[in-house]
Parts: C-alpha cells; structure tokens; sequence
C-alpha cells in the first residue's frame, strides 16, 4: 500500500496547521492520517453521476423551516468586559497580538 | 425517600406538590454523585490507578454546587410564592462540558480551553433553567467531542461505564450518559455529530435522541462539524427524554440553522397509539464494517448475533402492538456513510479548530515566542491532544487547493445520495412508505478501556450505524433493549423523516410500556449501592 500522505506531504499539512508536534508524535500521526485515507478512498467506488447535486446540510433549508434573516443592525455586545477578561494580554482594552511574521514576495 | 434514581417527570411532580424540595433533591443527587463519582477530571491529572479509581464512574469534569443551590433555591421560592417553577422543576440534570455557562469554566475536554470561563450561556442550558432544571454539573466527552468512547479527554480519569468499570462509556457524550445511568442527575444534555449522544447512551443503557438538525439550537455549542452538529437529551427513560426535548427545542433569533418549525406536544404525541405504523428493517444496519490495522483493509461481518436478535425481538414486541414490519429495505449508500464522515466533519472541524490561537482567550504557551505563527505552534502542540491534531490535518489536506483530489465534493454528493435513501423509504408515495427504520445503534456493545483507542479508524467505525442519520440530518433515538451475556447493554435506534421526534418518542415508550415488567428492566449498574 502506498502512502498517500508522504512525509514530504505530512509536514507541509504541520506548517499549515501551525503545530509543533511532541516527540515522536508525528509517525503516528501520519499512520493515522494513511489508515483513514484507506477509508475515505472507498468515496472513488461510489457510483455518482453528474446529475447528482452536493448537501451542504442534509435536511434542506426552504421557507418552511428557515428563520427570516434578523435586521442588519450592530449592537453593542453586552459581554465586553468578560470577554476582555479571558483574553492572555491585553493594553488600554485592546487585546495584544503578537509581531505577525512575514516575508518578501519576489 | 431517596430522589436519585426517580425519573425526572416523579421528582418534578415531587417538588412541585412540595412532598420534597428542591435542595433536598439536590443534596441527594450531590450525595449519590460524592458516592459513585471518584475524583472529577483534571487537565493533566493522572490516569485512574488506585482501586477507588478503578470502581467509580468519574462522569464529571466539575461540579457546580454552589450554581445549582442558587436555581434549586429559586425553584423553592417560586413553589412558595405560588408561581409555577416549569415543568423540570428541581430535576438535577448535568451538561456536557461543550455548552457554555456564563460565568463557569466549559473546556471542551481539552487542555487549550482548561482555562476558559465562558461570557455568554448556551441557548440549551437557558431554556432548562426557565423549565426549572437545576444543573449540578459539566460532564467528561472526548477532546472537542472528537471521538466514541471519551478516553480522548484531556481530563484524567476519563469516564468508566457504571455497567462495567473495564469498560468504556462510549462517546462522545460519555460523561452524560455514564451520569444519568449512575443516578447523577436524571437527564444530560448531550451533542450527537455522527452518533455521539446515540453511541454512549446505548453502551450505558439509557435513552438518548438526536434531534433533526435544527430543531435545536446550536447557540452556546462549541463548534465540531456545524452542518452536523445536534444537541439533544439523554435520560433513564423515554418520557424525561420527551420532557427534556420539549424544554430545549424551537427556533432561536441567535442560530439562523434554528428551524421555524412549530413544536409539537411531545408528551401527548408519545402516548398515540403505534397500531399501523410501518416500520422498516434493513439488511444494512445488521453488517458491520471493520478496519484490520494489520493489513490495512476494512473487511465486513454481520453483526453479533446477541445485538440482532436483541432487536429483531423489539420488531416483535412492536408487531404485537399493532405496527407493520416491513423488511428488505434498501439503504444502499449506508456503507459510504463513514468515508463520507471523515472527509466531511474533518473540514468542518478543522476550520472550527484554527481559531484556537493563544491570543484571544484559552491556553497560551508558557515557552518563549518570537512571533505570532510560533505562539500558533507552540500553544496547539502542547495543548492540543492527537484527535484534534489529526483532525486539523486531515481537514486541511482535504480541502486545501494545493491537494485537491476531488474528495469533498464527492463526500457532499454522497451525502446527497445518503440523504436520497432515507427520503426513499419515508416516502408517503414510495414503494415502502415508512414511518421509521429500526436499527442496532452499535456494532458492538461497550468494550474495553483501552481496546481500541489509539486506532482512528476502527474507532470511528464504531460510529457506522448512527452516522448516516446525520448526514441526512433527520433525528434518530435510542432506547435500551436487553443485556448481552457479558451483562453490557444493548441499544437499538428508530429513525424517522424530519421532523418525527415526537413518533420515534411513541415508538420508544409503547417498547418501554410492553417490557416493563421483563426482569432485565430491573437491573442496575452494580456500583449503585444495593440498599439506595
């Protein structure tokens, strides 16, 4: 069986999802990722034409049971201050981000 | 008199005609929780190792004593002001720990969110303080709910299955199910994706509904798959299940998924007579689909036959009471219902997943950064768990352009396909005319801690015969029926057209009336103490 996520394929998925990964973590990780492709591959059996549609959701959304869209209004969210409170660092009210790393396009 | 193992619609009616109080009730539910519980999860806490640990059930992540005295005492003054307190009056209920309470931690099972004090209080849990339920509780699920058996938690000891405390509680609503089977509470507030609240209320013998999608409000819900994501109740019989059902469901101005569809009485719906109903049986649901680690190739069995007979005996039962069995009913996309899940809900969860950064609120990484993207890194690789990682992984390799092969389009159309046999047999006009399908709700009944966690796939197989009603988005229940020979119970599901609730609730108690003198009805978790 060839693996469909390579190592090559496997770290570049890491730096995409941003994660720094334990010792040894990564074999498993990537035997995982292998063993569910197995699964998701049996999708190319299933005999589709091209007049089948895709589900967003599986029960349809029509104007039986869909809400009316609320009114394009902002509020003031009355949460401000409790969220404020979870966030790690915060200056004046303003919740501090980190420099944003970046590189020169050619 | 003891409350705690009374169902939900007793104990109200209790403390509503004031033969007990809501404390109290309280007190004894806290009682039997200090009694069978153990020690509550903790974020990187030690795994279960004493022989204490090994015999309780560690359904919680926290209680909230002092939370639940604040709504038993208002329930009590409102009885003595003359006010009617709602129909859960004084029910001691617990939550799964993915619905936010203003005010109190919610986690996720996971350590990113071990710090986070929710601002804001999830629709759900709203609506079961304004019926007069009083929550004692968050309880114990898989990391993010990602998983069917809650030994993905971070928070150590995971649950134990008060059946069997070897045995798993299954997932991801296993703290919830192992509670109410323990007497934690009278009903859970569980999430059902690809069978999570269905799942663990089979392996624990209790009843368990997932709703149609949108029928309850997702408000206040921690984000997995959100075009899969159901809350819905479990409880110890079907009537707390419908009582419960009815306090939560309706459309609500803060989920826009929240159907504007009237809500029926339940409670007189499930009383209807079930004469006539036609109820279908599929060859599908009685094969089960594994994976073989050791050759990488997913093989198939029929189903144990303890499970089939188990719930080819409520299709008699049913059959005496009037319904119509009707057998042979092709569902043919059903074996397409997992590899359709793992693309689906991987791209759903991963894209919830990357908004948990270490800046706006949870974990952040106590090592030294020198930029954003290596806070990104450091705070998700030491806080999040492998689930998470994996999911995170296999969402982005499935949706990112750069690796596009096709698969999520082609999942949506299965889902569509999954979609189009249940609109088949529920057809009014159709060949088979429907009212509900009856299933098995799981493969296997509960096994062992530890017996397959760590492998993705046959774990989340164990998930083949609920998952496909969520991707077709209609409700499905599962009731107790029967015990196997290991004394582990079994679970069987009616599923119906959207929308049916109140039929699968009128299926399940017409089963519930006609078994319940059955000696198997008797039973209880051999951890409750015989003389309670």
């Amino acid at each position: 069986m060839t693996d469909k996520i390579s190592s090559d394929v496997f770290n570049r998925l890491v730096d995409l999802a941003s994660l720094e990964l334990q010792e040894g973590e990564g074999e498993y990780l990537r035997k995982e990722l292998n063993n569910q492709m197995v699964s998701i591959e049996v999708l190319e059996s299933i005999p589709i034409d091209a007049e089948t549609g895709t589900a967003a959701h599986g029960l349809p959304y029509t104007d039986k049971n869909s809400p009316v869209p609320r009114e394009d209004i902002s509020r003031q969210d009355p949460h401000r201050e409790d969220i404020l409170k979870q966030a790690p660092e915060l200056e004046d009210g303003y919740i501090v981000v980190p420099d944003i790393s970046h590189e020169e396009l050619e | 008199m003891k409350t705690y193992d009374l169902p939900a619609y007793t104990i109200a009616d209790l403390v509503k005609t004031r033969q007990i109080s809501a404390v109290e009730v309280l007190e004894q539910t806290l009682e039997r929780v200090r009694s069978v519980d153990g020690r509550s999860g903790q974020v990187d806490a030690a795994q279960a190792q004493s022989e204490e640990d090994l015999n309780t059930v560690h359904a919680f992540t926290l209680l909230t004593e002092e939370h639940a005295r604040g709504q038993a005492e208002k329930v009590d003054q409102k009885l003595k002001a003359g006010e009617n307190p709602g129909p859960l009056a004084g029910v001691p209920y617990t939550a799964k720990d993915i619905f936010t309470v203003k005010g109190i931690p919610t986690t996720a099972g996971s350590k990113i969110l071990s710090n986070y004090v929710a601002p804001y209080t999830a629709t759900v849990v709203e609506r079961m303080a304004g019926a007069g339920a009083v929550m004692i509780g968050k309880v114990n699920l898989d990391e993010f709910t990602y998983g069917s058996s809650s030994e993905s938690s971070a928070f150590k000891p995971i649950p134990r299955n008060p059946w069997d405390t070897s045995r798993v509680v299954g997932g991801s609503s296993g703290g919830s199910a192992a509670a109410v089977a323990a007497g934690e509470g009278a009903i859970s507030l569980g999430t059902d994706t690809g069978g999570s609240i269905r799942h663990p209320a089979a392996f624990c013998g209790t009843v368990g509904l997932k709703p149609t999608y949108g029928r309850v409000s997702r408000y206040g819900l921690i984000a997995f798959g959100s075009s899969l994501d159901c809350p819905g109740p479990l409880a110890r019989n079907v009537t707390d299940t419908a009582l419960a059902l009815q306090a939560i469901a309706g459309e609500d101005p803060r989920d826009n998924t929240a159907a504007v569809v009237p809500v029926p009485d339940y409670l007189a719906e499930m009383e209807k007579d079930i004469r006539g109903l036609r109820i279908g049986l599929s060859e599908e649901f009685f094969r089960v689909t594994y994976f073989d680690s050791e050759t990488g190739e997913l093989k198939e069995n029929p189903i144990d036959d303890v499970i089939k007979n188990a719930v080819l005996s409520v299709a008699g039962f049913l059959a005496q009471m009037g319904a119509d069995i009707v057998v042979d009913v092709p569902l043919p996309h059903t074996k397409y219902g997992i590899p359709t899940y793992f693309v689906i809900s991987r791209v759903e969860a991963s894209s919830n997943l990357l908004r948990y950064d270490g800046v706006k609120y949870g974990y952040r990484t106590d090592q030294p950064f020198v930029d954003l993207k290596e806070l990104y890194r450091k705070t998700r690789g030491a806080a999040f768990g492998v689930e998470p990682k994996l999911r995170m992984l296999m969402g982005i390799y499935l949706s990112a352009a750069q690796f596009d092969k096709g698969y999520y389009q082609r999942a949506l159309k299965a889902r569509a396909l999954i979609r189009s046999d249940f609109n088949s047999i529920f057809d009014p006009g159709g060949k088979y005319r429907l009212d509900a399908l009856l299933t098995p709700t799981t493969p296997t009944t509960a096994f062992s801690i530890g017996g397959v966690y760590g492998d993705s796939v046959l774990m989340q197989y164990s998930d083949q015969l609920t998952v496909t009603t969520n991707h077709a988005g209609i409700p499905g229940l599962t009731i107790p029926v029967g015990f196997d020979d290991d004394g582990l119970p079994i679970g069987a599901q009616f599923l119906g057209p959207d929308y049916s609730e109140g039929l699968l609730l009128r299926l399940g108690r017409a089963f519930e009336k006609l078994t319940e003198n059955e000696d198997w009805r008797n039973r209880r978790p051999p951890l409750i103490p015989a003389n309670e």
